[in-house]
């Protein structure tokens, strides 16, 4: 039906992800600009907080399917669920969280309703005929595109984490509408354990500043100074792909297209020559400082200032620079 | 064991800065910008060896593209796949990922049987990762997408196969086992591609590449391409880039005094 927008919203251990948040707060505004409503659908045992909390945020119905085992694979028997639920509803956009549940089980629900899916959307609009845009990166987000949907429905989309604003909207009074999902026959997948790997102190998302170090950091000597430097400055430390395959960094602090998406007060980069796979994930920072020896670099045509220079030689005097500049104003 | 590893010729993205989008026609220009074996194809296609070196098969390549991609197949098979499948045909241009789920679709039910389906996570250029679980979803078997380690396989009594594998997750991974056959959509964490070798070169201009057109796969045109694709592209752009670009060159303590009035005007400090 036009106007009705709906949200996949993912929960870990009854906490609701952060990019659902996100998306649904995108689509109340799409919701509202179409005239029509906001559902979630949510897939789990014992979702009852979370869904109230979906109500709260600003949600008209709550589309809960509970499994009877909480230990289920997103695979088949969700897809089919899932594709049941849409049929009955007919919802003209259907949008999910690029993370590594929606960006699997996206694909596949798009396949079973043989309807379009855009991927990694950065933003998304409603043109004057009421089709949704879909702005995509591609090429590693040198270059974006509009994708529509112009025939089949929903209109479904994954959206990255971290691009979307979250927007409280409470003055509503959603249903929650609740039903059985069978798990049919014997299901072919089974989730044997979670392992939870080590986070960092700061998380990178929502970090004012984010210090980011690429290949011509050098070594693990220098990277450790970018370390010092975020600890100074309370800030998070980020990385491009090259100091992760060093193993300067870790895996979880790529910044970037096959990383996160970051949106800090202030970005600096330091050794980063500017690839927009990279730039993807910090074009939305507030200001952006970079450092490179190169002055070809070109990060330096999407930095707000740039130094042209040694970090080796620039970082060690920074450093001392804050801790002066914060010692005397602080009066010891 | 029978794989099956689909492959995605890509624009090499060392050459990326050179492509540009034409001021009109809202296409992009990529002339002279030389086409290479997807990078994440490359850790599925070293995956299906190692399974093929321990547990012996067949490893076959899988991939639609136009006919002058026939050099980057060779380059598959000389990493050791042991034959190629090359749908190719006019009506298949334009396919968005449902389109082109569908064509693999129907040419791995013409192949036969196998066991196991491994793909790239997503592509480099349109990095969607949609391929995968669309082509498991169109063959009505399991995918699992974001695999960073196969840990081993289970054979049964009954001739049946279990795998257990890692799944990358936002805070670390899960452990799942499913029954083969079974498609898996790998991340580069999962090995480091081998290097293609001289007889490996040698070897593989003798293997077999077999093309397959729309009619070989007994497909209705208005199902694939364009016609057969319910997304379409409305625009391309350049992203607009709206920064400050004050650029200096200072030695090291006028850059960091420069530095730290930055950040101090921005009450970070």
């Amino acid at each position: 039906m036009k106007g009705e927008v709906w949200v996949y919203a993912e929960s870990t251990e009854r906490v609701l992800h952060e990019v659902s948040l996100e998306i649904l707060s995108k689509g109340r505004e799409i919701a509202d600009s179409l005239g029509g409503s906001l559902s979630a659908v949510l897939v789990g045992r014992d979702l009852m907080d979370v869904a109230k909390e979906l109500v709260s945020f600003g949600t008209d119905q709550v589309y809960w399917l509970e499994p009877p085992d909480s230990n289920f694979y997103p695979g088949v028997h969700v897809v089919e669920a899932l594709t049941e639920l849409v049929k009955e509803h007919d919802p003209d956009i259907l949008l999910l969280g690029a993370t590594s549940v929606g960006a699997e089980l996206a694909p596949k629900l798009a396949a079973r309703l043989k309807t379009g899916l855009s991927a990694h959307c950065n933003d998304l609009k409603i043109d004057e005929q009421g089709h949704l845009l879909q702005v995509v990166p591609a090429f590693g987000g040198g270059v974006l595109a509009t994708i529509v949907c112009p025939e089949k429905r929903p209109q479904m989309a994954t959206i990255s984490p971290g691009v979307m604003k979250i927007r409280r909207n409470e003055s509503r009074n959603g249903k929650i509408l609740r039903r059985e999902m069978p798990l049919n026959g014997k299901s072919r997948v089974k989730v044997l354990d979670s392992v939870k790997e080590e986070r960092m102190e700061v998380s990178l998302e929502k970090a004012e500043i984010v210090i980011a170090g690429g290949w011509g950091v050098g070594n693990k000597e220098n990277w450790q100074m970018l370390e010092d430097l975020a600890k100074l400055l309370g800030g998070a430390v980020g990385a491009t792909r090259p100091p992760v395959d060093e193993g300067w960094a870790r895996e979880y602090q790529m910044i970037g297209q096959s990383g996160k998406t970051v949106r800090p007060t202030l970005y600096m980069g330091f050794g980063i020559s500017g690839m927009m796979h990279h730039m993807v994930g910090i074009q939305d920072s507030e200001f952006i400082i970079a450092v490179n020896t190169d002055p070809e670099a070109e990060i330096f045509k999407m930095c707000d200032f740039g130094v042209v220079g040694d970090l080796k030689e620039i970082l060690p005097c920074l450093i001392q620079e804050i801790k002066k500049g914060r010692s005397e104003r602080e009066g010891f | 064991m029978r794989i099956i590893v689909c492959v995605k010729p890509v624009p090499d993205p060392r050459h990326w800065n050179r492509m540009s989008l034409h001021p009109t026609l809202k296409v992009l220009v990529r002339e002279g910008i030389p086409n290479v074996v997807n990078p994440l194809d490359r850790h599925a296609l070293e995956e299906a060896l190692r399974i093929r070196e321990r547990y012996g098969g067949e490893v076959m390549i899988l991939s639609m593209a136009p006919l002058f991609s026939l050099s980057i197949l060779r380059e598959a098979l000389a990493m050791g796949a042991d034959r190629a499948v090359l749908l190719s045909d006019k009506a298949f241009a334009g396919s968005d990922t449902l389109a082109t789920s569908h064509i693999l679709s129907e040419a791995v039910k013409r192949i036969g049987p196998f066991d196991l389906i491994l793909c790239g996570n997503q592509t480099i250029d349109g990095w969607t990762g949609h391929v995968g679980p669309q082509l498991s979803e169109f063959l009505g078997i399991e995918g699992i997408s974001f695999v960073k380690m196969i840990e081993g396989f289970h054979f049964e009594e009954d001739g049946t196969a279990k795998a257990i594998v890692r799944k990358k997750t936002e805070g670390g991974y899960v452990r799942i086992e499913a029954r083969l056959p079974l498609l898996l959509s790998v991340v580069k964490e999962i090995n480091t591609p081998r290097y293609v070798t001289f007889s490996g070169i040698l070897e593989a201009e003798r293997k077999e590449i077999q093309v397959m057109s729309a009619s070989d796969l007994r497909i209705d045109p208005s199902q694939v391409g364009l016609a057969g694709s319910p997304t379409k592209m409305a625009d391309l752009f350049m992203p607009e880039v709206k920064r400050r670009r004050e650029v200096v060159q200072e030695k090291p303590e006028m850059a960091s005094k420069l530095i730290f009035e930055k950040i101090r005007q921005r009450g970070l400090i």
